[in-house]
């Protein structure tokens, strides 16, 4: 059971149970919205198949509307054509959202260093979790999945929480 | 020499600048002024069928005149040959006209070109950006375009 | 167009037709595959006209390429179409060999086949697979999945990667095969795809909800499709036999019997039909070809293109200095311009390569073949419902790697 602090020093015990209930939910029932552009979307399929099965780990449901998402999951490049359409998605989804960015081209810009592509999308959104990798395994979609189920066990604030860096 | 090359040459003995067949392909450089004759030739002739127009491109050749030139690559499916047409266009009057009247799948790879490299196709629907943004300025594959040069929507400069 | 709703209130007809709607679909959408988008104006549900967008990947593979030596841009055709990437390297490879004038032997000809008939393969399962899932039968899309896991296995043993692959070389290949590979890629071309490839008949083929919608779903005649410039599967179920491997056989293909499966009508029932059989004939392709295996070396032997072996830069000093040289500065092509096209999965992958000498290119053309495709998909779907949209777009199989490059 993951023991945090009450606000304000009060609200001690029973609070920090509720919470960790709620954090326990959200962990192993997260809906992924999978934002897959390029190559880095069919190892997504990958993840999502038969072999290296991401619904043992819960976030099996994928949602393609940004109203029902919780993590925005951003596979592939990210180009300035494509750039404000990941934001609007990125600022209608609700609270509480956490971003993983999957991929060279997602993370910095991959190899591709040119006139149409953005240099990683955390210039426009803020990322809890980066897979490296190009494109990176479907473990490592898993690895990320844990990650962010870690981030919420702990109570360790969001990207989104910290956001934008001063 | 190949049966194409020579069908042109008859045909259009002005136009056609020159011809060879380096690394096994027919290419003909002709002059821009009679390109939709030409085309429709290449098109309708019976020996040469070309009905397929797999592949319009634009090359900048900076540093010569004419800088740009128009490549058309086309295929027939029944004589099973290919041949390129090429076209010089001059830097300050890239204009040519638009192939869509004979091939109407053509259309998009002319809106590339101008996309790219600024070469504007006279009569051409709707001769708009394709593969950029529309705010997008400057033609992206011409040499002189930097490669790192962004001109983001949203997003840093850098 | 929509007749007017005859309600009887008092002996007054209502008409109910309104202004037609305006809507946009994608670029981030399910059906969509992502990046791409559609300006639809509707009535009702019925398509009345549909502009195409695209270019939201556009990652300047071409700009890339004129800054980049002959060899570094393998990696960046491995992301044009990147669910068989194998058969872009071996496209790429072939137009830069033709431009140099040099033949790859026999034995690295016969791997060329193999990887790019197993990358047709996969990339028909992608296609359809994911086609389904627009239309609602996901359980395709896992059936497929598995095959394609054990194919990866062979491709990660092959060249250390499953999705990018980088495995042709300028004159020849990156290395040969390892041990007993044909063997292991010989038992999945006879247990699991086959396997796969039929179960997945038995679910859809005589389905009465797959047949009616995708029968009579997006036609297109034999003329149409060759004036707007289709190729591959597509126009192959238009009913129009045009297959490079056939008429312009390139590599070994000459030498393996094989079929072109052709369809009738044109529309994604056919489209279906054609990618089925086309793996079934894949599958014969790599029979023959593992059969006729030859031995030998894989890499063209030209100290131009092929850096020497090691023992010999320990003890030569000439294989040292062509080592040094050929790190240096590359491979070197002439002067000139080329255009090498293949089968690839979708159709004709052309590549237009013009070279000014010296270590790398000055222009690469891509021609992708879903390029003329998506051009063609409103002509597909006028007149028809949204959901046929959708339909259509899965079968005809877009890849925006390809497309916007």
């Amino acid at each position: 059971m993951a023991v945090t602090q009450g606000k304000g020093g009060g609200g001690g015990y029973a609070l920090s149970t509720l919470d960790s209930l709620i954090a326990w939910g959200r962990k192993y029932s997260l809906y992924p919205f999978t934002f897959a552009t390029a190559c880095c979307g069919i190892e997504v399929m990958g993840a999502f198949g038969t072999h290296y099965d991401l619904s043992r780990f819960g976030a099996e449901v994928v949602r393609f509307s940004p109203r029902q998402a919780d993590v925005l999951l951003v596979a592939g490049t990210i180009n300035y054509k494509m750039a404000p359409v990941l934001k609007r998605i990125y600022d209608q989804m609700l609270e509480p959202k956490w971003v993983i960015s999957m991929g060279a081209c997602a993370c910095s810009g991959g190899f591709y260093n040119n006139y149409s592509v953005l240099q990683g999308i955390d210039k426009v959104l803020p990322v809890d979790v980066y897979i490296p990798g190009c494109p990176p395994n479907p473990e490592g979609i898993i690895d990320a999945v844990v990650r962010i189920q870690k981030i919420l066990e702990t109570g360790a604030p969001r990207a989104s929480e910290r956001w934008p860096i001063k | 020499m190949s049966i194409v090359l020579d069908k042109l040459r008859a045909q259009f003995p002005s136009d056609v600048v020159s011809t060879h067949s380096d690394f096994g392909d027919d290419t003909a450089l002709v002059r821009r002024e009679r390109i939709v004759e030409i085309l429709a030739f290449l098109r309708d002739d019976p020996d040469l069928r070309f009905d397929f127009a797999m592949d319009l491109t634009g090359v900048d050749y900076l540093g010569e005149d004419p800088r740009f030139e128009v490549v058309y690559h086309l295929y027939s499916l029944e004589k099973k040959h290919r041949v390129r047409i090429k076209v010089r266009l001059h830097e300050e009057d890239p204009v040519i006209d638009t192939a869509v009247s004979v091939w109407p799948g053509i259309n998009w790879y002319e809106r590339e070109a101008w996309d790219m490299y600024g070469i504007v196709f006279r009569g051409h629907p709707n001769l708009k950006r394709i593969l950029m943004y529309e705010a997008f300025e400057g033609h992206a594959l011409r040499k002189d375009y930097p490669k790192a040069r962004r001109q983001p929507t949203i997003g840093p400069e850098e | 167009m929509a007749e007017p709703f005859v309600i009887e209130t008092r002996g007054e007809v209502l008409d109910l037709q309104a202004e037609p709607m305006r809507i946009n679909i994608g670029p981030s959408h399910p059906a969509t595959h992502a990046t791409l988008r559609f300006h639809a104006t509707l009535d009702g549900e019925t398509i009345l006209d549909l502009v195409p967008e695209f270019g939201y990947l556009h990652r300047c593979f071409e700009k890339e390429s004129e800054n980049a030596t002959w060899t570094q841009v393998i990696p960046y055709t491995d992301r044009l179409n990147y669910v068989s990437p194998l058969m872009n390297n071996v496209g790429y490879a072939m137009a830069v060999e033709k431009l140099c004038g040099i033949e790859v032997p026999e034995r690295c000809q016969y791997i060329r086949v193999i990887i790019s008939e197993i990358s047709r393969i996969i990339d028909h399962m992608v296609c359809i697979g994911t086609n389904m899932v627009d239309l609602g039968a996901l359980t395709n899309f896992w059936y497929f999945w598995k095959p394609r896991e054990e194919v990866y296995k062979l491709i990660e043993e092959l060249c250390g990667q499953r999705l990018t692959t980088s495995y042709t070389r300028i004159g020849g290949a990156m290395a040969d095969l390892p041990e007993g590979w044909t063997d292991r890629m010989l038992s999945v071309c006879r247990g699991v795809i086959p396997e796969c490839i039929a179960d997945v008949n038995a679910l859809l083929t005589k389905n009465r909800i797959f047949i009616e919608r995708t029968m009579g779903v997006g036609p297109i005649s034999p003329k149409d499709a060759i004036a707007l410039g289709f190729t591959g599967p597509c126009l192959r179920a238009a009913g129009v036999p045009f297959d490079l491997r056939k008429d312009q056989p390139y590599l070994v293909y000459d030498r393996f019997d094989f079929d072109i499966p052709i369809g009738e009508k044109g529309d994604t029932c056919d489209r279906y039909m054609v990618r089925m059989e086309e793996m079934r004939q894949s599958l014969r392709i790599i029979e023959q070809a593992i059969a006729g295996l030859p031995g030998g070396p894989v890499n063209v032997d030209d100290p131009r293109f092929t850096l020497p072996g090691k023992d010999q830069v320990y003890e030569n000093i000439e294989a040292l200095m062509n080592h040094f040289k050929f790190i240096m500065e590359g491979v070197q092509v002439p002067a000139g311009e080329v255009y090498s096209a293949t089968e690839a999965a979708n159709g004709e992958l052309g590549f237009y390569i013009v070279s000014r000498g010296g270590g790398g290119p000055w222009k690469i053309k891509v021609r992708p073949p879903c390029f003329p495709l998506f051009q063609g998909i409103p002509h597909l779907v006028k007149g028809q419902m949204i959901a046929d949209l959708v339909a259509v777009l899965g079968s005809v199989n877009i890849i925006a790697g390809e497309l916007d490059r």
